[in-house]
């Protein structure tokens, strides 16, 4: 049984706030001043969640931010399947993320698909001495040679790379017109600039940009040929097949998806996408760059919308259909009411389980809000959330169409604030990452990780509305919670109350 | 509509439907595909001998290489002494890989902090990311120590930490005689095995030699004491234990250097235990007392084991030793440097591991294996394997130096059953992907990433390394000792027999040899 459910609003704030408090007194005066605006009680009405954010973090506090490189290789390149992306710099960076994001893609991997290949440049300390311009030229050959089929080459800039003042440009350009005009793509995703992952997304789109958008030919024609109801799918990353069951709903109202970004995605899909209709935008954070772009460029209007549980998508199928004619509009009201029977089983099912239960969320992009309509439709409560490397926007559209009042808002949240939060709210589940998993799991809490699913999904869609629902009970509902202290031990309150 | 609520289908079931099998064929035409008989043209070209001269060519690129940086060997080692808190001076992204790719090995939390640096510490030097960074870590985490160790930002920019930290105690960033031990570990030299060298003697270093100048050193008095220094291993919870208990049946007395046995390994019961276990800050400085230092991995303790013997004790190193003959070494040294006797009992495993061997070697006799992994680990096994009468055909080490080929070249010629075999060393596993289809093997040891080579060439794999991130709980059983010996065992035999079991299943056709005894 939940704690919250038995109090007031008001009390709820003052508990909130006062943990706040608490958790401030452990740091150092100036480090204090500073963490605080990064925490708050979301007040309804409120036009934002009243924190600071894309914010440097405080050295030495165990951030759970990443890096630009992760922001470009891992989640923004990463996943066009049919190019080959160097991880440019030492060793590590490429092997911590090889295969780690579970972005999913059909294709024969080695031969014409490379999501799930290690490439880097393996630098050694003479390339950081007499810099790694002429060792890249060189693995550039290479892979033409190895990996023929290729159809472009992207270069992921580690630390190093803009600390010796290499020129991955130059080379890429040189290459690229030796290959007769191959894609080649530098990004200056080095993890030192910015702040966490975000500002490799928007250097990853920059690169998009520049160095494909730009290289188009200006009358070109798609190889298709075009409908008015052609759509591209942006910030689907396609983990555990989430853009899968997404793009089957647009299909079935009639819609016809001519590009995914960037999830099972390739070259072609994002050089045909200036030809959309309608770029649909699902993780905001990641591609709202490039989305703006093509608005301001080609005239193609973008809207958000959210695939996570029945309520949400039904409401986001509306709107998408809103951008077309009658018959897509009745498509939408066509899917909504074909998938409604399984809504209602799911439901039926797995509310009884779950209502009012408790969730604390910390994710990154999109989820920290995005997921908390699907919880919802299962009668649970999320009654904390905050974001690894959300900005202002994200905040405002978070107070905005998601957050109760008296939500306790956590921005860049560190493990120790983090462990006190949930030990003191004591929620029924945790959903975050794999860093924190098994922190909370240890302390008795169940949990779920809500970037790679925990290995399971997709969770997008109704299809994986079905999957979301089931996991969600399966952790809450597992007997093993109920077995943490010894029976000869006396039970705490908290496990009382988590056992109940 | 495949979904249900009554049975739900997943990402392993739910596309395989025709809904979205239509559905994937549709999305092909906008993804300007290759012509499927190129594509299997250049498949079947990746196969041939060509392929492979051209692959071995190689001399920039690397693809799925075998091994990661050092400051992840640096963090796996800090967190063996009590209290410790792992600082990685430099960019926060590597120490978020390093802590998720622990936890995703150990299925374990992976607590460790950065000292964040962004564009202006590039310019301007990271000493404000220092004692900002100490400060919050020692109030927030309470550590007994603060081991600093560096990504390759902080390297090229030249950081000098030992001056840092200096500056970072004389502006109160932590109390004056607080442990900071320190460690460079530039990503681009050497690997993880690297880093836990550096960084461990960088600790043993602190605490023996003066800690940087703010006290004495340690005038060694000699004891009757053995060091044993695990090096990096998948395997240290289990295989630090079964050394522990080895020990304790000798009746040596001993300190485990870097025993994070216990912090990848702690209980669900209600509590989160940051620390836990740990080879006591006490326990390292007296160390320098002990009689010899024994390292189970050589390759991970290049520099350390050196740094000990300038201290005046003995050392004596392993190659990951697994199996009998390594075993009986590695006991008969113990007993050699300690005088104590070996006890029945470890007679009697010894006894069971032979009897193990003897009742299933007919299985294993004269199977081609294709190993890769750390080089110490790669030694080891292919030394068992070769005394159970087994061919280690390749034996690949992306972090295997010259030394290493060496030493692994002298081991292959031993045995009648080494002739033929090869050691590779600054490989990686697209080389070992040409290896295995030009040059067959009937199985594969090796980390997960093998699995992508067991669907490639359809070579079973058998997973022993790091990291194991697809199959669980693996890293509690130790593979040292006699008793782990036989695990190592057991896990070849467990393939062995599935292999020919797959082989035979074929109803009416193969299943005369589905035999229920073998």
């Amino acid at each position: 049984m939940s704690l919250a459910t038995t109090q007031s609003i008001a009390e709820i704030r003052a508990r909130n706030k006062e943990l706040i408090e608490e958790v401030l007194k452990v740091y150092p005066e100036k480090t204090a001043k500073r963490r605080a605006k990064h925490l708050n009680v979301h007040q309804a009405g409120k036009s934002d969640c009243g924190v600071k954010s894309n914010i440097k973090s405080i050295p030495g506090v165990m951030t759970i931010r990443g890096c630009a490189y992760a922001g470009s290789k891992g989640v923004v390149w990463g996943p066009i399947k049919d190019m080959v992306h160097i991880s440019h710099g030492p060793v590590g960076c490429g092997q911590y993320s090889w295969g780690s994001r579970r972005n999913y893609y059909v294709g024969t991997t080695g031969i014409d698909s490379f999501v799930t290949l290690q490439f880097t440049s393996d630098f050694q300390e003479k390339d950081i001495v007499f810099g790694g311009d002429k060792k890249l030229v060189k693995i550039l050959d290479e892979i033409q040679e190895l990996f023929p089929l290729n159809n472009g080459i992207t270069i992921q800039s580690e630390c190093p790379i803009g600390l010796i003042g290499d020129d991955i440009e130059a080379v890429s350009r040189a290459k690229s017109k030796e290959y007769g005009g191959k894609t080649i793509v530098p990004v200056r995703c080095e993890g030192f600039r910015g702040v966490s992952q975000s500002l490799g997304h928007h250097i990853a789109n920059d690169a998009v940009r520049d160095w494909i958008f730009d290289q188009l030919e200006s009358d070109g024609k798609p190889k298709f040929e075009q409908t008015p109801y052609d759509v591209a799918i942006i910030g689907d990353y396609n983990i555990g097949g989430d853009a899968w069951s997404s793009r089957i709903l647009l299909e079935e109202m009639g819609l016809r998806v001519i590009a995914q970004w960037s999830g099972d995605g390739s070259l072609a899909e994002l050089e045909a996408t200036p030809k959309a209709k309608l770029n649909i935008l699902h993780c905001y954070r990641s591609m709202n760059y490039i989305s703006r772009h093509m608005e301001e460029k080609f005239g193609i209007p973008w809207c958000e919308y959210n695939f996570f549980g029945p309520s949400k998508i039904a409401e986001s199928l509306r709107k998408i259909a809103g951008y077309f004619d009658d018959k897509i509009k009745e498509g939408a009201e066509r899917v909504i009411e074909k998938y409604q029977p399984l809504v209602n089983a799911v439901i039926a099912k797995y509310r009884p389980r779950l209502e009012s239960k408790t969730v604390m969320l910390y994710v990154g992009g999109l989820r920290p809000r995005h997921v908390i309509g699907a919880y919802e439709d299962l009668g649970m409560e999320v009654i904390g959330t905050g974001y690894e490397f959300g900005h202002n926007d994200d905040y405002q559209r978070t107070a905005q169409h998601y957050v109760k009042d008296s939500t306790l808002i956590y921005d860049d949240v560190n493990g120790y604030e983090f462990e006190r939060f949930v030990e003191k709210l004591q929620p029924d589940l945790v959903g975050s990452g794999i860093k924190e998993k098994y922190v909370f799991q240890k302390m008795g809490v169940p949990f779920r990780q809500m970037h790679s699913w925990d290995y399971s999904g997709p969770y997008h869609g109704y299809d994986g509305f079905a999957i979301f629902a089931r996991d969600m009970d399966m952790a809450i509902n597992s007997p093993v919670w109920k077995k943490t202290k010894a029976p000869w031990k006396e039970a705490s309150r908290a496990k009382l109350l988590a056992a109940e | 509509m495949a979904q249900s609520a009554e049975h739900v289908l997943d990402h392993l079931e739910l596309f395989r439907g025709p809904e979205y099998q239509e559905m994937l064929a549709k999305k092909k035409i906008f993804e300007n595909p290759r012509d499927p008989a190129e594509v299997e043209r250049i498949k079947e070209w990746t196969k041939t001998a060509e392929y492979r001269e051209k692959n071995f060519a190689r001399e920039a690129l690397a693809v799925n290489p075998a091994k990661a940086c050092q400051p992840l060997g640096a963090v796996f080692a800090s967190v063996g002494f009590e209290g410790t808190l792992p600082f990685v001076h430099g960019s926060q992204g590597c120490v978020a890989y390093y802590r998720s790719h622990l936890s995703r090995h150990f299925k374990e939390p992976s607590s460790c902090v950065s000292s964040s640096m962004t564009e202006d510490a590039a310019v301007f030097g990271g000493l404000n990311n220092m004692i900002d960074g100490l400060a919050n870590s020692y109030n927030m985490y309470k550590p007994k120590m603060i081991a600093v160790s560096t990504t390759c930002m902080a390297e090229v920019i030249g950081d000098d930490l030992n001056a840092f930290i200096k500056t970072s105690k004389e502006k109160g960033s932590v109390p004056a005689d607080f442990d900071v031990p320190f460690a460079h570990t530039p990503a681009f030299v050497g690997s993880h095995v690297t880093g836990y060298d550096n960084a461990l003697k960088g600790i043993l270093e602190h605490f023996w030699d003066g800690k940087a100048g703010t006290a004495p050193k340690l005038a060694r008095k000699q004891n009757g004491a053995i060091n044993i220094i695990g090096g990096f291993d998948g395997y240290t919870v289990g295989n630090l234990r079964e050394i522990k208990r080895i020990l304790a049946l000798m009746g040596i007395q001993h300190t485990i250097l870097a025993d994070n046995s216990e912090v990848f390994d702690t209980p669900t019961d209600g509590e989160f235990r940051m620390y836990d276990g740990g080879t006591t800050l006490e326990d390292a400085a007296n160390a320098v007392h002990a009689k010899a230092t024994i390292s189970m991995q050589q390759w991970c303790t290049e520099k350390t084991l050196p740094f000990v013997a300038e201290h005046g004790q003995d050392i004596v190193s392993f190659n990951y030793p697994v199996g009998l003959s390594a075993t009986d070494d590695f006991i008969v040294a113990l007993s050699r440097i300690s005088g104590k006797e070996i006890p029945e009992q470890l007679a009697r495993e010894r006894g069971r591991l032979v009897d193990a061997i003897a009742d299933s070697s007919a299985h294993i006799h004269g199977k081609k294996f294709a190993i890769y992994g750390d080089p110490d680990l790669c030694y080891g096994l292919a030394a068992f394997l070769l005394e159970l009468g087994a061919e280690p055909t390749h034996v690949l080490s992306t972090n295997g130096s010259k030394a290493w080929h060496e030493k692994m070249q002298m081991l292959l010629a031993s045995s009648p059953f080494g002739q033929g075999c090869q050691a590779y060393p600054g490989r990686d596993l697209w080389h070992m992907r040409s290896l295995l289809f030009t040059e067959p093997v009937d199985f594969l040891i090796g980390n997960t990433y093998g699995k992508y080579l067991e669907r490639d060439t359809g070579t079973p794999l058998i997973r022993i390394g790091f990291p194991v991130f697809d199959r669980h709980h693996h890293h509690r059983s130790p593979l040292w000792g006699y008793q782990g010996g036989l695990n190592v065992l057991v896990k070849i035999l467990d393939k062995v027999f599935d292999e020919m079991d797959k082989k035979t299943n074929v109803l009416g056709k193969t299943d005369y040899s589905f035999d229920i005894i073998r």
